[in-house]
């Protein structure tokens, strides 16, 4: 344990003394969401209906550009070929790496979304759905962005080869995301919507470890 | 068993070879025999008349798109834990396929749900589901073709497969456990078929037709991968020898 332990105190330091990249997630997110009452027009009651739709659409691209940061540079260095000869076991490793992933992309988007409910006239009674709803679903998207950063290691055109893996695969969390914020919006139950999120987060974190370790050693190979 | 002898290239081509023809004689009878009775003999729906026949080329699309799916998911198993040569080649010639019966259902679905439910597109459940299947299909092709060293491409579009592959049983399901447009099974349901003989029987035509197709295809496609192969050998052993 203590090996997963150290793999996410070095990503964490890492994080750390690169603070613009974490900064630059979050002021993407801003910025792109602000652009939304510009292109359909600052009306209160629009921009509030669509508020829960923006936020989840923004957040999943904002945590798609910073999917690069996961792997790619531990496999450019070759850190990644000694985490794979480490006793530690892969599976571990990817987990632990998606932590410090979510703890530096996740929590600043949970953070930085009551803002933008705010811009967008949203109601402040649907504020702590809005939050339990990302904290259940932002770690989905870390973990099933890790198997497609990961597929694509050494790729030619990785860049755009992301989204099309990962896209598809994020639509799910995206539709009960939204559907939680807007069941709280408009007054009906929030739990089976929170509680598909959470059964989608438990499947991704079965399955992204597994994906994700095949990937890597065929990454190593 | 079967599984090892046809991992030799000549085995599978000498077979291969055998069964082409007879898979080209009955895809050409099935499918022309059911568009004939889909298209003429079957009797027309009484609420929704003649663009009831669209289901014909429909249905059986979206049967085969679940189908190729899953023998993609099948065949990157086989070549992730038994390493079979011909699994990967199996998998990266299924995807285009694959893909193109998931665009007939999507067009088709889309044609003839503008007359019936008066729109092209709904964003339920059984169309975005399989709008996702799409999707599955163009990132595994992508992804097949993204590496410089082939095996690597086959690897990573394997275990991409398996883990797409939770999307076949939502497809599947999907009418039953949402509230959708689009309406529930009624071919593949637990108490047997609630549709009429004479609009079973053409579906059955074009279904068998379809996959026959799409075995003709694959055949044809592995055997044109392996002779490739076998050329670029040649050509590098001619280059050594020069």
């Amino acid at each position: 344990m203590t090996g997963a332990g150290g793999i996410i105190a070095r990503d964490l330091k890492l994080a750390l003394r690169q603070r613009s990249d974490a900064v630059m997630i979050v002021l993407f997110f801003v910025l792109t969401a602000a652009l939304f009452p510009f292109g359909v027009g600052p009306e209160a009651n629009q921009l509030a209906a669509i508020a829960p739709g923006v936020i989840w659409v923004t957040a999943l691209l904002a945590v798609l550009l910073s999917l690069e940061r996961l792997f790619l540079a531990d496999y450019e260095d070759g850190s990644l070929e000694l985490m794979a000869l480490s006793p530690v076991p892969l599976e571990l490793t990817v987990l632990a790496k998606v932590f410090a992933h979510w703890l530096t992309t996740g929590l600043p988007l949970i953070a930085a979304a009551p803002l933008i409910a705010i811009l967008f006239n949203m109601p402040v009674s649907a504020l702590p759905i809005l939050a339990l709803a990302m904290l259940l679903g932002t770690p989905t998207l870390s973990l099933i962005g890790a198997i497609g950063a990961a597929l694509t290691l050494g790729a030619r055109r990785g860049g755009v080869l992301v989204p099309l893996l990962v896209l598809p695969l994020y639509i799910p969390t995206l539709i009960f995301g939204v559907s939680a914020v807007d069941a709280a919006l408009l007054g009906f139950p929030v739990r089976p919507h929170l509680l598909l999120l959470a059964g989608i987060l438990l499947i991704s974190l079965v399955v992204s470890p597994l994906a994700g370790a095949a990937a890597l050693r065929q990454a190593n190979e | 068993m079967a599984f090892d002898y046809f991992a030799n290239p000549a085995r599978f081509l000498r077979l291969a070879n055998a069964v082409l023809p007879w898979c080209v004689g009955a895809t050409v009878i099935l499918l022309a025999s059911g568009l004939y009775l889909g298209l003429f003999v079957a009797p027309a729906d009484y609420q929704q008349g003649e663009s009831v026949r669209i289901m014909y080329v429909h249905v059986p699309a979206a049967w085969m798109a679940m189908f190729v799916y899953t023998n993609i998911a099948i065949a990157s198993v086989l070549s992730l834990i038994w390493r079979h040569p011909l699994a990967d080649l199996a998998a990266s010639a299924s995807a285009p396929i694959g893909a193109a019966f998931t665009f007939l259902a999507l067009v088709t679905g889309s044609l003839w749900g503008k007359p019936m439910w008066g729109t092209w597109w709904v964003w339920d459940a059984r169309l975005t589901s399989v709008l996702i299947l799409f999707f599955l299909y163009l990132g595994h092709m992508a992804l097949t073709h993204a590496f410089d060293n082939p095996a690597r491409g086959a690897k990573a579009a394997a275990v991409l497969a398996l883990v797409g592959f939770v999307n076949v049983p939502i497809i599947k399901f999907s009418v039953d456990w949402w509230n959708t447009l689009h309406q529930p099974a009624s071919v593949f349901r637990a108490g047997g078929p609630t549709i009429h003989p004479d609009m079973l029987w053409p579906l059955i035509a074009m279904a068998l037709g379809y996959t026959l197709f799409y075995i003709t295809l694959l055949l044809l496609r592995i055997k044109s991968d392996l002779i490739g192969a076998r050329l670029r050998t040649l050509d590098s052993l001619r280059q050594d020898a020069a």
